[in-house]
């Protein structure tokens, strides 16, 4: 196995405050990986730093062998490193259609964007049904596979998932977690953060433990669900 | 339901009522004056008509620039009126004094496009070098820091207009074919028709880049959520920086326009005519590129007819009328015209 994306000692600092300690993982490909840890631990900073929407101030990050560390982000959108932002985020003014439009700005391959529209939208029928409504009028759920649809439209070879099931009714989490397997049936090589520890833990192949901004237990995600202390902080055991 | 919450309620009712009877008696009182005055002259009010959508369409090229920097990095720029009026200063030295074109005729005329050219391409650059050096590094602070460097910027440029122009008003022959046309007895000049023909595919063009083209749509993406942008691999630097290019190319066009219809150039014509874009822009609704358009137009009407029908307050009311119309348009909404955010749901 090959390491898709290497984080190593990262730091990132909102001003004078340090977010992200020291965070080391590693993504393979064709893997689900998981980064859970609860509400401020510096999940979101974490991803959002591999997107390149922050600097960090120290470490580095690897993808596909390219350091990316500190470059613009949309460089690294070029590289196939997508990412569902935390909160959904999808532009509220424009329609469905547009949103995933936008998904794939950086493509011109016409015929497989063609492809990969119907793709999401067989991955998320209910988004063929509001294909041309404003998506700031959608219900949260709708809005989140919008999301998630979107970022799928940049033909990810590495797709970030912050928090998909966040304030969604159970029915709808189920839906999302099962659509994440398929994604990764698509040969889509996934890191996912999550609240909801148990089901990421269900879903993905290895799993991280974030803790006020530094990694303090990693796996394989069917050991951590046993593990006794991941169990009584993270599962409510 | 509590009872204040029922006082609410009545007030919010009452309220809505009383703005409904104020709106409706004020559109019938103005429909009143129109009809009054087109049936006493119809010819006058065809003319007043056309002056003042040539005045619109300007105002119009100019409101788009606010608009285009407000809707996307919630700025208003102060300066953007004294680019106009760099705009129309640099179209008089370059027609009549680098070329010494005075009058019209047809290698004039080619001056004339190729002064449109080189205006809007200038005063492109010149708005992309605003915003690269002296707001991009203040676009996460607070809101009140892009502000205040605006009002410096717009100092700056005045400056050079006083430098450049003298502290008088100038005065300039148009380059444009002389002469009027004549309609039941009322003439119109030819330059209030070139204003709107050479505005009118300016903003077909601009309307067709904002929707139709991969660049507008990434200066769309990037207004409603910068980072959101980035993450679909959009520069959001060089979308912010197209967008000054845009405004600053419609700024340009107008001081040309400017200058060669109306023959007049002022260091302080950004301060005039600035503020009666910018009002057009907030008129319309602010952020909103059909709402600048319609907002100007509406007061290049308004001013039109007030100063031009045979029963009105006369032009040394212009102004008053429109801001008293702006005042009373935002008490009532004060979003403008077309400027209705989306809800958005959690
Ligand atoms: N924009 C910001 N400015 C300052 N501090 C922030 C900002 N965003 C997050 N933080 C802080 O950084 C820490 C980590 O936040 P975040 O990465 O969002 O955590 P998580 O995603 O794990 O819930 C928190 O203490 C949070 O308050
Ligand atoms: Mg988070």
């Amino acid at each position: 196995m090959t390491a898709m994306l290497e984080v190593k000692d990262l730091q990132v600092a909102y001003g004078a405050i340090l977010a992200v300690k020291n965070v080391s993982l590693t993504v393979n490909q064709g893997e689900i990986v998981t980064l859970i840890g609860s509400n401020g631990a510096g999940k979101s900073t974490t991803l959002r730093t591999i997107s390149g929407l922050l600097k960090p101030k120290a470490g580095t990050i690897t993808f596909l062998g390219e350091r990316i560390d500190g470059k613009e982000g949309h460089l690294i959108v070029q590289k196939g490193l997508c990412q569902s932002p935390e909160g959904r985020r999808i532009f509220p003014r424009m329609s469905v259609r547009e949103n995933l439009e936008l998904g794939a700005f950086l493509r011109n391959d016409k015929t497989v964007i063609a492809e990969d529209f119907e793709k999401v939208l067989e991955l998320f029928p209910r988004l063929r049904e509001r294909i041309e409504q404003k998506a700031g009028t959608m219900s949260g759920g709708e809005q989140q596979m919008l999301a998630v649809g979107r970022a799928m439209m940049g033909a990810p070879k590495l797709l970030l998932l912050d928090e998909p099931s966040m304030g969604l009714a159970p029915v709808l989490v189920d839906m999302i977690f099962e659509t994440i397997v398929k994604i990764r049936e698509q040969g889509i090589t996934i890191l996912l953060i999550e609240q909801n520890a148990s089901a990421a833990l269900d879903v993905a192949d290895r799993a991280y433990v974030l803790e006020s901004g530094t990694i303090k237990m990693s796996g394989k995600a069917s050991d951590l669900a046993k593990d006794e202390a991941v169990t009584k902080a993270y599962l409510g055991g | 339901m509590s009872i204040f919450a029922k006082g609410y309620q009545a007030r919010k009712i009452r309220r809505r009522y009383l703005e409904r009877t104020l709106g409706s008696i004020a559109s019938v009182l103005i429909i009143f004056w129109l009809t009054i005055n087109f049936i006493k002259s119809p010819s006058q009010f065809f003319q007043a008509s056309i002056i003042g959508l040539s005045n619109g369409v300007l105002y119009a090229l100019i409101a788009l620039g606010y608009t285009l920097v407000y809707g996307i990095i919630e700025l208003i720029n102060f300066a953007h009126g004294d680019l106009f009026m760099l705009g129309a200063v640099f179209s008089a030295n370059f027609i009549a004094i680098w070329f010494g074109k005075s009058s019209s005729s047809p290698g004039a005329w080619l001056v004339f496009f190729g002064c449109l050219i080189c205006v809007m391409s200038v005063s492109a650059g010149v708005n992309v070098g605003i915003e690269r050096f002296a707001y991009r590094k203040l676009r996460r602070a607070p809101k009140l820091a892009p502000l205040i460097t605006a009002v410096g910027v717009s100092f700056v440029l005045q400056f050079i207009g006083l430098r450049w122009n003298g502290s008088g008003p100038k005065t300039w022959n148009s380059v444009l074919p002389p002469g009027q046309f004549e309609i039941s007895g009322v003439t119109i000049a030819y330059t209030t028709l070139y204003a709107i023909a050479i505005t009118l595919p300016l903003l077909i063009l601009m309307t067709w880049i904002v929707t139709r083209t991969r660049q507008g749509k990434a200066m769309r993406a990037t207004a409603q959520d910068q980072d959101a942008a980035r993450l679909m691999g959009i520069n959001v630097d060089r979308t912010i920086s197209f967008t000054f290019a845009l405004g600053g190319a419609l700024a340009g066009a107008a001081g040309l326009i400017f200058q060669q219809t109306r023959g007049l150039t002022s260091y302080n014509l950004g301060y005039q005519l600035g503020l009666i874009a910018f009002t057009s822009a907030v008129m319309g609704g602010i952020g909103s590129l059909q709402g600048a358009v319609l907002g100007a137009l509406l007061i290049g009407l308004i001013q039109g007819l007030n100063d031009g029908l045979p029963i009105g307050l006369g032009q040394q009311w212009s102004q008053t009328v429109v801001f008293s119309i702006l005042i009373l348009l935002m008490a009532f909404r004060p979003t403008g015209l077309l400027g209705k955010p989306v809800t958005e749901k959690v």
